[in-house]
């Protein structure tokens, strides 16, 4: 398909789409051109998506209007919200530019350009990208095994297949990791082989130090050779179960990264790129300490970046990036390399309208088998929501609020924690929440619900412990996700407190909470290999049966902490 | 990646292994330097006692100490900590723990013509301080990196 027949293919589209909308179709037609008309820049094209979270079908995504940044981090990207964000990045309110980035007049907006992502239209666009940039290679950050009811229940084949029919080329990894070292090398050693590259210079072997994947690969595009450096999730065995990966250890390893690029440049690499799962704060650090990497494309953290960040380090600059979740992106790198050399680039960050990019039929019909075993379990309604339902946010998302409400409900519990996971996608008010939308919420290999006896002591210490995973100064201690939810409890945070010292002024129903009682407290995912010999409902089982009995959600009242200090951060909207 | 030591040695059974090292000198058995255990210096319920006990007073920091060790442990039972010393005449290299119950964790006699470059693993209770003291020409120098003890989860 040439560009001439793509912008037709658009327009055809568009005129068949969104009858709801005030837009016509011609409208429609226009902002596909100019979202994705994007000419062609330079000598070397990578195309890159990342932490979709086995999102194969369109869904609705909002961003948070929380997501706060200290330190450093403070008031930079990723840590903009709202209308901070387009400011910052020059993007005008009331576009579907301004819809795919912020979460700004949310409902509305999602009803007029609907739904985000889904294989079949990705895949549209990712060959459209091909053709226009004919080399170019397609990176798949990870997160791809996990975040769907299918891809738990076929162990994650379901996305490596769309994956190879969706034309990866590299890839690297974290929630993959939770369906176990074995599937994983299963994986990598027969589906993948000769096909796709998974790529970890971080992975190595707990006892030996030995490395478990191979650290780059090196792949010329349009005659430029160009390394891809792999850097799995560092934090795995720690954010999630250790005993999914007991032989394998993970981390941030700057002298074996530096080893990696130096080799790969000694080679006779041109342009070295890091496909990263660190988070966009770490990568941010790392990109001021390794030199020699031209582009960090990241993930992790669900931050959809309009633009790189350029820092500078000892070897020169690099550029990082985010690209956001659950298939709502592509990112679109263009790098003109001359003399040996990166001497220019172009990036976009192309949001994925399902409206606007028809469905490509191969994809589709593999998105309708891998489905077709279990369309009526994935369709059964368990209740309707009145309110908007979503997760994403750093300390409550409505989706957590209503799954620590089910807890304490069916646990009998006055307090419930949920974990800040960032994946989940959202449901506009009035939508049925079907089987699919819970399990879109808590489809993960150890979901285990449990009541545990703390003391109020050991409440705080906990918020206090994951507070700092998310708030401490130095974002090499950080481990990306959001705070723990917390249902029946209310609090004080002062992200900008030192380590156990950011959690004050905690009740319940309006009495303090007293350091020495003890408290039954409800939860789920616990990592712990004694949690798992214990097991415990799915919460997925103990959600539906909470939401068939209450038939209709009322809008959600999000239970939050009072913040300090946070006055005119541009994280907070 | 094709093979991994752990292969290997798999491949080539514990106690042939155990024969080879055996024979290349790299398992010693016999007497041990037990004149050199400092017991007070191991049984040192804080950092400041321990380098009291070590003779090493108040030791200079320094950049020539490159510590390897993980921001966050994977298993806070068995944290990798490794660490090269850049100082000429490095006599001895030991790691020593802020918030265990017993500071000194390990000492390392480096003989003089050796590289001195160690690495062990350590149990940490907590989230602590962990440092490198190294002993160079009869001076101390020490460098120091922290290492979080998490509860884990909820990440992603």
């Amino acid at each position: 398909m040439d560009r001439r027949e793509f912008l037709h293919v658009l327009g055809m589209a568009a005129a068949c789409g969104l009858p709801l909308t005030a837009f016509s179709a011609r409208a429609n037609a226009q902002t596909a051109a100019r979202l994705y008309d994007l000419p062609r820049f330079g000598n070397t094209h990578l195309l890159h998506f990342t932490d979709c979270h086995a999102q194969l079908l369109p869904v609705y995504f909002r961003e948070p209007n929380v997501n706060l940044g200290v330190a450093d981090m403070s008031g930079r990207p990723p840590h903009l919200v709202g209308e901070a964000l387009l400011k910052h990045f020059g993007i005008k309110a009331g576009t579907a530019e301004a819809h795919a980035y912020t979460f700004l007049d949310f409902e509305h907006a999602a009803r007029t350009y609907g739904k985000v992502g889904g294989f079949a239209h990705l895949a549209t666009l990712v060959k459209q990208m091909k053709a226009s940039r004919p080399g170019a290679l397609l990176l798949d950050g990870g997160d791809t095994w996990q975040g769907s009811a299918t891809a738990l229940w076929t162990q994650g084949q379901d996305m490596v297949d769309a994956g190879k029919l969706l034309g990866v080329d590299v890839m690297t990894g974290h929630w993959e990791f939770t369906l176990g070292a074995e599937r994983v090398r299963h994986v990598v050693d027969n589906d993948f082989k000769g096909k796709i590259d998974f790529l970890a210079q971080n992975i190595k072997t707990a006892d030996f130090g030995d490395p478990v994947f191979p650290p780059y690969v090196i792949k010329p595009i349009n005659g430029v050779p160009v390394a891809i450096v792999g850097q799995a999730f560092p934090y795995t065995p720690i954010a999630n179960p250790r005993y999914m990966t007991p032989d394998w250890s993970f981390g941030i390893q700057e002298e074996t990264l530096q080893k990696a690029v130096d080799e790969a440049r000694a080679k006779g690499a041109q342009a070295v790129i890091l496909l990263s799962h660190n988070g966009m704060d770490v990568d941010l650090k790392l990109a001021t300490r390794v030199r020699g990497i031209d582009a960090i494309l990241g993930g992790h953290t669900h931050d959809g970046v309009p633009a790189p960040t350029i820092v500078s380090n000892a070897g020169g600059k690099t550029l990082v990036t985010n690209a956001g979740s659950n298939g709502k992106f592509l990112g679109v790198l263009d790098l003109d390399v001359k003399g040996g050399k990166v001497v220019d680039f172009r990036y976009k960050l192309l949001p994925v309208f399902a409206n606007l990019l028809p469905a490509d039929a191969e994809m589709q019909a593999l998105i309708t088998r891998v489905r077709a075993p279990y369309t009526e379990k994935l369709g059964e309604q368990l209740a309707l929501t009145e309110g908007l339902l979503y997760r994403r946010g750093s300390f409550n998302g409505t989706f957590d609020q209503l799954v620590l409400e089910g807890l304490m409900a069916e646990k009998d519990t006055p307090i419930a924690f949920s974990p800040g996971f960032r994946w989940g996608t959202s449901l506009l008010p009035g939508e049925p929440i079907l089987m699919e939308h819970l399990m879109d919420q808590t489809a993960i290999t150890y979901p285990y619900t449990t009541v545990t006896e703390m003391t109020g002591e050991t409440i705080k210490f906990i918020l206090e412990d994951v507070g700092d995973n998310l708030f401490n100064a130095d974002p090499y201690y950080q481990q990306g996700g959001d705070m723990v939810r917390v249902g029946g409890l209310s609090y004080t945070c002062d992200p900008n407190g030192r380590t156990g010292a950011r959690i004050s002024d905690m009740s319940i129903k309006g009495k303090p909470l007293d350091a020495a009682k003890t408290y039954k407290v409800a939860g789920w995912a616990p990592v712990s290999a004694e949690a798992k010999a214990r097991g415990g409902e799915p919460i997925w089982d103990l959600m539906a049966r909470y939401l068939r009995s209450r038939k209709v959600i009322k809008p959600m009242q999000l239970e939050l902490p009072r913040l300090k200090g946070m006055e005119g951060n541009g994280g907070l909207a | 990646m094709d093979q991994t030591r752990r292969d290997v040695l798999r491949a080539s059974g514990g106690a042939s292994l155990f024969a080879m090292l055996a024979a290349a000198g790299l398992l010693r058995s016999g007497p041990t330097l037990a004149a050199d255990w400092n017991k007070k210096a191991f049984e040192s319920k804080n950092i400041k006692d321990a380098l009291e006990a070590l003779g090493a007073g108040s030791p200079a920091d320094s950049a020539d100490i490159v510590m390897t060790a993980p921001e966050i442990a994977e298993n806070g039972a068995v944290v990798p900590v490794a660490a090269v010393s850049k100082i000429p005449g490095t006599e001895s290299i030991a790691f020593l723990i802020a918030k265990n119950p017993t500071a000194l964790a390990a000492s390392f006699n480096i003989p003089s013509g050796t590289e001195p470059s160690v690495s062990t693993r350590v149990k940490l209770a907590q989230t602590t301080d962990v440092h490198v003291l190294v002993k160079a020409n009869g001076k101390y120098y020490m460098t120091k990196k922290e290492i979080k003890v998490t509860i884990g989860g909820c990440g992603g």
